[in-house]
């Protein structure tokens, strides 16, 4: 078999261009693997060769998507490939996102096949699951030889044109889809097995799991509170007056974070409930009742803690989508977390 | 329960068993049915696995059964009186055969067989040899008179059928023990005890069973013993999709029943059977399930298996009883079906509830087949665009169809008949 003409997109960090601090350089295009690619072609065993590599910032792609979108097919295209890496990506938030979106509009809008690496918790994965075989990694580089064998392993299989296996048997995210096969025994024979193990204490596997909602159990404590960074946010729709990003009054498809560096207070007329199932009026006149900023620094001035978020993440929870909602708490918590967040009061309404 | 084995039909002037070959005398069959003057035609067609044949509108499919004592009729209490103990004593059943109503539509409920090709591995009525009962209606009248005329025709004749095979002299015999209570308690007083409890939808034109007879949405739970619905104790009415409704011939040779009576004596205690109508409001689910509830725990059930009929608002009771169950430490395993879009990404289920921990799943009715042309349709084929699982335009010019497998009768069956599952991919 020719090796298969591939594209590889990484973001800036693994380009070797430099961190957070290059994170806004629009997409470039490099002939052959870097390092990062090299390793890939590698692990697949000369199965693909990595024409191109596409190297994007972090922010770039958040703030550009569609022209990234646009400067990848344009490569891909080009250069006549027939497939395209993103990542790994780990549990990374931006590159994440990036890495998902565009596996997920060249699986979907090119029909060509598609690999990425990525953690459960990333957001990325959300977003492409359905459309494509993530390859389940770690939080972070460290387990860059497993989601490179990984990768390999499964997008070996996808480019020969083999039948994929369940998620256990070849390491992918599960999609969220459930497909119909064969069993060796009929239904009735399986439910008399199952009632027989399950009345005999034995182990049984249902075949359909009921959906559960998360059970999320409390964070400990902040050990250090005096020196700790704290957060305020809220689910309550408080945002700048005029609404800017337009978060939805229901079902929001958004959230955003809006600075609080040098303000002291909400102030009646700057900022409005944006939140359309709950009696506006009291949130209007005090927008503090909603986001309590005043009691916040008047703490922080108290030193009871050692600094506040000079930010606050907000959306409107109200009939939003289970998988909306979280959505929009993985990727906060992933932001409080890369701003160095130990605590956040977060309020409902 | 006495077996005959039959593999060929052959439309005659005469009835008999040769061999595996049942000969049907077409004219009087035709004339006994056309007693019921809501029927204006009747017409007999046959159907062999591999044929290039199309079956549809189909309502409901029946095995042919008979009592061995000429006084006694199979399906109790349909027509005739419900005057002899159903499932003691020995039943004739053509193995291999089956009774399909067909003809044009009376509601959406009816579903499709095709005899070969990909149709064909779905469901185990394109594997039997089976007879078509091509109905036409009289004219004006109602639906519901449409419905019961085609069922009782269907009945009418699995029993002239079933009567055949009293004489057949090959034929295997399967002796089931029914035993008392008391004698259960004692015979084996170390086996759990469990129950089977059998949904069976009450809510309608097309969506009702019944039980002895009696529609269903008339009755509480009935508790049977596990024999009797051998004796066609349970009629369907024709209730939900094609893929998961139970059709007589699923109620007859209940699979359920069948696997539990192979573990009877030796792994559980099979305490009874319990029969359960499922209707619509609230209140009756409550009413009927708590009865289910009250009769097992009568039976002092430690584990119990209970299988949906239909789709939706069944999974409400489905979901009701395993609560209670459960919260009484009746171990419980429930056996339903799936329609999680044609994408199998939406949740499958209308309603669950977190004590729901052993399911068993028949498939995804969603699921999307092409079928290619058939050289022969009985029936209405283009009454595909309007059956559950079809669609408009789904009929091609060849006669090739896109349909979701929600259309074919029984491929998600939900006794576990069939051996479909879905997978988490």
């Amino acid at each position: 078999m020719n090796a298969i003409r591939t594209i590889h997109y990484i973001n800036q960090f693994y380009g070797q261009i430099g961190g957070e601090e290059k994170a806004g350089i629009p997409p470039s295009l490099s002939d052959g693997p870097n390092n990062l690619g090299a390793q890939l072609e590698k692990a697949f065993g000369g199965a693909i060769s990595i024409v191109k590599t596409v190297i994007c910032g972090d922010n770039y792609a958040a703030e550009h998507g569609d022209e990234v979108k646009d400067f990848v097919f344009k490569a891909i295209r080009d250069a006549g490939a027939e497939f395209f890496i993103a990542g790994p990506s780990f549990a990374a938030g931006r590159y994440g996102i990036a890495c998902g979106s565009l596996c997920q509009a060249v699986a979907k809008e090119l029909k060509l096949p598609v690999m990425a690496a990525m953690n459960p918790l990333s957001p990325g994965v959300d977003i492409a699951k359905r459309d494509m075989y993530i390859c389940q990694a770690g939080d972070s580089a460290r387990d860059m030889r497993n989601a490179i064998a990984g990768m390999a392993r499964l997008g070996g299989k996808l480019l020969r044109g083999e039948k994929i296996g369940t998620p256990e048997e070849e390491g992918y995210i599960p999609r969220g889809v459930r497909v119909n096969v064969r069993e060796a025994k009929r239904g009735s024979r399986r439910a008399v097995d199952m009632l027989i193990a399950k009345v005999t204490g034995q182990p049984f596997v249902t075949e359909l799991p009921m959906p559960t909602f998360d059970r999320v159990p409390p964070a400990p404590a902040v050990a250090d509170i005096e020196h700790a960074l704290l957060a305020i946010g809220t689910e309550g729709g408080i945002v700048p007056r005029g609404n800017p990003d337009r978060i939805e009054a229901h079902n929001a498809s958004k959230w955003k974070s809006y600075p609080l560096t040098g303000i002291m207070t909400l102030r009646k007329g700057d900022y409005e409930v944006a939140h359309g199932g709950y009696d506006p009026v009291p949130g209007n006149e005090n927008p503090n009742r909603v986001l309590p900023l005043d009691v916040a620094r008047a703490c922080q001035k108290e030193n009871r803690f050692g600094s506040l978020l000079e930010e606050y993440p907000v959306t409107v929870g109200n009939v939003t989508a289970v998988r909306s909602a979280e959505r929009y708490g993985h990727e906060m918590g992933l932001m409080l977390k890369e701003k160095g967040v130990l605590g956040i009061i977060l309020t409902s309404t | 329960m006495r077996r005959v084995k039959i593999d060929k039909i052959v439309l005659s002037d005469r009835n008999a068993i040769e061999g595996s070959t049942l000969s049907v005398n077409e004219k009087e069959l035709c004339a006994h049915l056309l007693e019921d003057r809501h029927l204006k035609s009747v017409s007999l067609e046959v159907a062999h696995p591999g044929e290039s044949v199309r079956i549809i509108p189909i309502k409901d499919i029946l095995e042919p059964r008979a009592r061995l004592d000429e006084k006694q009729d199979s399906f109790i209490g349909v027509i005739s009186d419900a005057n002899y103990q159903a499932g003691v004593g020995t039943s004739v059943a053509l193995d291999g055969v089956c009774v399909i109503t067909s003809g044009s539509m009376v509601n959406f409920q009816e579903g499709l067989v095709d005899m070969s090709g990909p149709g064909a591995e779905f469901c185990l009525f394109s594997k039997k040899a089976n007879l078509v009962l091509v109905m036409e209606p009289a004219e004006g009248i109602t639906k519901p008179e449409h419905e019961r005329a085609v069922r009782y025709a269907g009945i009418k004749a699995a029993r002239y059928l079933g009567a055949i095979g009293r004489n057949a002299s090959n034929y295997t015999e399967r002796v089931y023990p029914v035993y008392t209570t008391e004698e259960r308690l004692e015979k084996f007083p170390k086996l759990p005890k469990v129950v089977y409890v059998c949904q069976a939808i009450a809510e309608g034109l097309l969506h009702d069973n019944y039980i002895y007879g009696v529609n269903a949405q008339g009755c509480l739970p009935l508790l049977c013993g596990p024999t009797e619905l051998m004796d066609g104790a349970v009629v369907s009415g024709n209730c939900a999709a094609p893929c998961h409704k139970h059709t007589t011939y699923h109620h007859q040779n209940n699979p359920i029943i069948e696997d539990l009576l192979d573990e009877d004596g030796r792994t559980l205690n099979l305490m009874g059977v319990i029969v359960a109508p499922v209707k619509t409001a609230f209140a009756e689910k409550e009413r009927i399930g708590r009865q289910v509830f009250k009769i097992t725990q009568m039976l002092g059930a430690e584990g119990a298996i209970i299988s949906e009929d239909g789709g939706g608002n069944p999974e409400a009771d489905l979901m009701f009883v395993d609560r209670l169950f459960e919260k009484a430490g009746i171990k419980t395993v429930l056996i339903t079906d799936e329609y999680a879009g044609s994408d199998g990404a939406s949740p499958g289920l209308a309603d669950v509830t977190p004590e729901a921990d052993a399911v068993v799943t028949n498939g995804n009715g969603n699921q999307r087949v092409t079928l290619p042309p058939m050289q022969k349709v009985i029936g209405v084929l283009d009454s595909v665009e309007r059956i559950t699982g079809g669609h408009a335009g789904g009929l091609h010019e060849d006669g090739s169809v896109d349909m979701e497998i929600a259309g074919i009768m029984g491929s998600t069956n939900e006794l576990g008949i069939e051996n479909l599952r879905t997978i988490a991919i």
